[in-house]
């Protein structure tokens, strides 16, 4: 069903007015003290939070300082998933035999929600860079295997016949063909574990973190620092806007390269 | 009937569990203070099981996370998914909440727990508010593109036979967005299931992550995968239940019962 379109000035209209509303209804609530200002700051003060925290510490670090080194726990954990879930998928898709023996341990860990590693991830790893890795890592995973092997399983069988007719050896198939043909599956899996990974981030840092973004709205929250919390989550939205805007982009002109619809 | 597939699985989970006990307790290569025996995870189970941790028995701390899980979602589809049909049948309505959705959304449910913790406390409130973040906007996306996929004749015809407003919303448009909106439930159990677990280790009072929280603070690793265990287990319960629900819901529809 497809109501009718509205006109594009009347689209913005609604849209400014909606947007009005939300930060009006915040804006009253904390102005006029029907919820505490402590609790609900005004949107000003988050915003002027925000632009503090750009050049002062807290928690020991500056905004950009903090997820600078939440940054680098991500690449490192997301960089990680990838390298060993893309190939172990590519190769799931190939050899039967890996299939079956991987799949039903991977189907046992799958529900097995992230953050449950949490504890182990401190025993193991430590609070300093190792458990937040483990923790993103169990994250940005899942998707990175199951991506890769469903675009290797389901490349066209003409492709993979003509290869074999032509001798193909195994590393050569996995290479020349199940990549190459994957490789749209594998970006579209790598966007979910980027989005998939950044919320583990926050989680880890939440719990098993000494520095970072999480780990600041953690100390914020427990001195009552309501902005400082809410100017976290903001920089925390951005930055996760900012990698799936790049991913899609990304992923758009590679499908453009490859002749596909976008 | 177990064909070759289901041979060669269990000889995996077999020779994984022979791995375990033969790194842990037979060869003492992994130390029992990084990961437990099977022995330490069977002793585990049964202390939290007859005497109890943290504060219940295993069954007490289950109960209280699938409670908020499910009323958690309750809540999300209860608001989510009348905003999401509205969304879908106006486009003024569609036009005004997108630009708040866009905000909003980039903001992972988990970045909400520490601001739900300062509003509401370390009970039970607080969780389900994230867990309510965690499911509402899956809920209201898949109910809006649910609408938006419904065949026009259909509506047209209703409206022919001057169909009032109200039986319009309740026999029309949520029955033909129901595929949709299981699709949309089904993507955010699990984000609930990790909202919940995260919120849990960050602060409560009871709880499978409280049991996960203390038991990290005790190095206790049998209790730990006790805990790591009891949540994919009931992870997995609640969406075969969710698949239950969906499949007497759906029946009258061929595509949701393949």
């Amino acid at each position: 069903m497809q109501p009718i379109p509205l006109r594009i000035s009347e689209k913005w209209a609604w849209g400014a007015l909606g947007l009005c509303g939300f930060i009006g209804v915040w804006a009253a609530l904390s102005a006029f003290g029907i919820v505490p200002r402590q609790f609900l700051p005004s949107p000003l003060d988050v915003l002027g939070r925000f632009v503090h925290l750009l050049s002062n510490p807290f928690a020991g670090a500056t905004l950009p300082q903090h997820l600078a080194s939440s940054f680098q726990r991500y690449a490192y954990g997301v960089l990680l998933a990838a390298f060993i879930g893309v190939p172990l998928g590519l190769l799931m898709g190939w050899f039967r035999w890996l299939d079956d023996v991987v799949t039903p341990l991977f189907d046992g860990l799958r529900f097995i929600a992230p953050i449950a590693w949490v504890p182990f991830a401190a025993l193991w790893f430590g609070v300093g860079i190792g458990g937040p890795i483990l923790i993103i890592f169990a994250g940005a995973f899942p998707p990175c295997l199951i991506n890769a092997y469903r675009g290797a399983r389901f490349v066209e069988p003409r492709l993979i016949e003509a290869a074999r007719m032509l001798g193909t050896g195994n590393t050569r198939m996995i290479l020349e063909i199940l990549l190459p043909a994957a490789t749209p599956s594998i970006v579209s899996g790598l966007r979910v574990s980027a989005g998939l990974g950044w919320q583990s981030l926050v989680g880890a840092e939440l719990i098993v973190a000494a520095a970072g973004v999480g780990f600041m709205m953690v100390q914020a929250q427990a001195n009552v620092a309501t902005p400082t919390v809410m100017a976290g989550m903001v920089a925390i939205g951005l930055v996760g806007m900012a990698i799936d805007v790049m991913l899609r982009q990304g992923e758009a002109w590679l499908r453009r390269r490859r002749g596909l619809q976008a | 009937m177990i064909g070759r597939r289901g041979w060669v699985g269990l000889g995996s989970v077999a020779a994984v569990l022979l791995l375990w006990f033969g790194l842990t307790t037979a060869t003492g290569l992994v130390s029992p203070g990084r990961f437990p025996s099977p022995a330490d995870f069977w002793l585990s189970l049964n202390q939290i099981a007859s005497r109890g941790y943290a504060g219940g028995g295993l069954a007490a701390h289950a109960f209280q996370s699938v409670k908020l899980v499910v009323m958690g979602f309750l809540v999300a589809i209860a608001t989510g998914v009348p905003l999401g049909l509205w969304m879908g049948w106006d486009r003024r309505a569609e036009a005004a909440i997108n630009p708040i959705f866009l905000i909003i959304r980039p903001i992972p449910p988990l970045a909400w727990i520490p601001l739900a913790i300062l509003w509401l406390g370390l009970g039970d409130g607080a969780k389900i508010m994230v867990i309510w973040f965690a499911a509402f906007v899956p809920s209201v996306i898949n109910s809006f593109a649910g609408v938006r996929n419904i065949d026009r004749p259909i509506i047209e015809a209703a409206q022919m036979l001057g169909t009032p407003r109200w039986r319009m919303v309740t026999e029309i448009i949520a029955p033909a967005a129901a595929p949709m909106i299981f699709t949309g439930l089904r993507l955010s159990l699990q984000a609930s299931w990790t909202t919940l677990v995260a919120a849990e280790l960050v602060g409560a009072l009871a709880g499978i992550g409280f049991v996960l929280n203390m038991a990290q603070q005790d190095i206790y690793p049998g209790m730990i995968l006790v805990g790591m265990v009891t949540v994919g287990v009931l992870g997995w319960a609640t969406t075969y239940a969710l698949g239950l629900a969906e499949r007497r819901a759906l029946a009258w529809n061929v595509a949701g019962r393949d």
